[in-house]
């Protein structure tokens, strides 16, 4: 029996190597994916590359677009038009995409978009870098609106949220973002091939625009001008939305929190890293854990808050100059001390860093 | 023969003010589906500009796109349902300024889809602002010496442009200014869509049409405008027609 049938149809159990990059457009295509657009930037190349390869084979469409911009707005269309739609950049890309991200979240299209984040502001460097948190989190368009914004931590996540991502898009009619970094792009490990099975019970489709045949025309627009207050309800429909994505939606890993006295908060590969120093800090005898979470937005506010209960102090480990940071103070609403060990332009933390810094605060 | 409003097009009276274009340009293509029979395959997206509100008035699937990238999220939809009619209905500073890009490339990709471009030679619902067709000498609310005066450049002409890309099928510049000019426009617009359902390629009709009010003229000054100063800019013709 070969372990592979057809690409987008993976048998359990096969074993995969290949790059952070190249799985998420693996995991895409498996959950469906059928449309992508997308514009070379280090370090995502092997996105648009591979989806070039593969998109053919599954009937799928690949579009090098002329720039960002008409990349996230081909998504408008796709997802418009009904396909499970994607597209991938770095930082500087991203930036470039937030206006239509900005349409997008307004007019309900599902669809995914992963940052492959690299150092900034400006051309920054091509290094690894979570700088781009509060574009991701907190808006990085116009207007009110909220991305569900997912981080894995390794490249078995990776393909698990990568294909849930398209669920959640479908289930909520919101745009989802991998928020994913250079480090978790460019790295290859073994994962198990996972088969694509809906998480969610998806509804139907009744936005979509493929020619009014036995119905009434359709509209898809984001501009409310009448009556007055249209925009008003309009928004207010969206919060509820996100209210119920907040309440429904808040994944969160806890490592040795139990006992901890001290508790490090990251997310995505600074995580990963930070577990090594969990590790050490053990041996070393201190009571240390690790708070992870998995939603960086719905923030998994409650289970932060139950940590501030137990713990007597908290390190936010970060690879940027302090963004998450501000979201694990509310969170805690500063019930117990925070600790910061971060920067930006591209740097990452090692274990032993991180062990430094612990050995550091640990008993002040 | 009886005069009857498009079934294509809604029975409700358009924003648009008296003497403008915009009106005469829909119609046609109102008609233009009626008679190809494609109003219930047919998706349309709608610009920012005078245009944006094209919603209200056709009676088929519409999406509203941000400025400039009807043309990109067009790709996206044809590719995705090629069997269905995608047309983009767009201005001059839709199409020729910030959506220069998506214009050009959509066109070089000879994707099978239909343009519709208004080239009224101003910003209509912004109030009036220099675009990049406004010709020079012509007086804006950015220029009010006249266009050239602040090195503005000349005008941006569309046809002559696209004409030299590979990728494109169907390019022809109308107006809609005189009767005869409106029934060669009708003829324009019918080609670019049957283009489009005989898989043809990529399409695009240039429509000079009149903005009496941010030209600060009369409607029949704006005519005259149209006829004696923007066609001698903007020669009409057929600049491609790859059989």
């Amino acid at each position: 029996m070969s372990a592979t049938t057809a690409p987008g149809h993976t048998e359990t159990g096969k074993k995969l190597l290949l790059k952070g990059n190249e799985l998420m457009v693996r995991a895409a295509i498996e959950a469906g994916c059928r449309f992508f657009a997308g514009y070379p930037i280090t370090p995502q190349n092997e996105v648009p590359e591979y989806m070039s390869q593969l998109m053919p084979k599954v009937g799928g469409t690949f579009v090098q677009a002329e720039s960002e911009i008409a990349a996230i707005n081909m998504i408008f269309g796709a997802s418009a038009a009904g396909a499970r739609c994607m597209t991938s950049s770095s930082s500087p890309g991203i930036s470039l995409k937030q206006e239509g991200i900005s349409y997008i979240a307004s007019a309900e299209l599902p669809c995914v978009i992963a940052n492959v984040q690299r150092g900034g502001p400006g051309l920054g460097n091509i290094r690894a870098s979570q700088a781009d948190y509060f574009q991701a989190v907190k808006g990085g368009g116009h207007g009110d609106y909220r991305l569900i914004v997912l981080a894995p931590a390794s490249l078995d996540e990776l393909q698990d949220l990568t294909m849930n991502a398209f669920d959640y898009a479908d289930y909520y009619r919101n745009p989802v973002m991998i928020l994913a970094d250079g480090l978790l792009g460019q790295m290859a490990e073994p994962v198990d091939a996972r088969p694509y099975e809906p998480i969610l019970e998806l509804p139907e489709k009744d936005f979509v625009l493929d020619g009014c045949k036995g119905r009434e025309a359709r509209v898809i627009k984001t501009l409310f001008l009448r009556p007055p207050k249209a925009l008003v309800t309009h928004n207010m429909r969206l919060q509820k939305k996100y209210e119920t994505i907040a309440s429904e939606l808040q994944l969160c890993e806890n490592v040795q929190t139990d006992d901890a006295e001290l508790v490090i908060a990251a997310y995505g590969m600074t995580a990963r890293i930070a577990k090594g120093a969990v590790d050490m800090a053990r041996q070393a005898g201190m009571k240390v854990g690790l708070i992870r979470p998995i939603t960086l937005w719905p923030f998994p506010g409650p289970a932060f808050m139950e940590v501030a209960g137990t713990a007597k102090k908290l390190l936010v480990v970060e690879m940027s100059s302090g963004q998450f940071i501000e979201d694990v103070k509310l969170a805690t609403e500063c019930n117990i001390p925070v600790e910061f060990l971060g920067m930006g332009g591209g740097w990452y933390p090692t274990p032993e860093n991180i062990f430094e810094k612990i050995s550091a605060i640990y008993d002040k | 023969m009886e005069f009857k409003k498009p079934t294509s097009l809604l029975d409700v009276p358009t924003h648009y003010c008296p003497g403008c274009g915009h009106g005469i340009v829909q119609r046609l293509v109102g008609e233009v589906i009626d008679e190809l029979g494609i109003r219930e395959k047919t998706i349309g997206t709608a610009p920012v500009g005078c245009a944006v509100l094209l919603y209200d008035y056709f009676d088929c699937d519409i999406i509203e796109c941000s400025h400039g990238r009807s043309p990109a999220v067009a790709t996206g939809i044809k590719r995705v349902l090629p069997d269905r009619v995608v047309f983009t209905y767009q201005g001059d500073g839709d199409l020729a300024a910030i959506g220069t890009a998506e214009t050009i490339h959509v066109a070089n990709r000879g994707e099978n889809i239909t343009i519709i471009f208004v080239n009224n030679a101003i910003y209509g619902m912004t109030g009036g602002q220099m675009a990049p067709t406004t010709i020079t000498g012509q007086r804006t609310t950015t220029t009010q010496e006249g266009r050239g005066q602040n090195q503005e450049g000349p005008p941006l002409k569309v046809c002559e442009l696209l004409a030299s890309l590979d990728g494109v099928t169907y390019l022809e510049r109308v107006a809609v200014s005189t009767p005869k000019d409106i029934m060669r426009a009708k003829k324009a617009v019918k080609k670019a869509f049957q283009n489009q359902i005989d898989e043809k390629g990529f399409s695009l009709v240039e429509v000079l049409s009149m903005c009496p009010t941010d030209w600060k003229v009369s409607s029949t000054a704006a005519v005259d405008f149209v006829n004696n100063e923007m066609k001698e800019v903007f020669p009409l013709g057929v600049f491609k027609d790859e059989k």
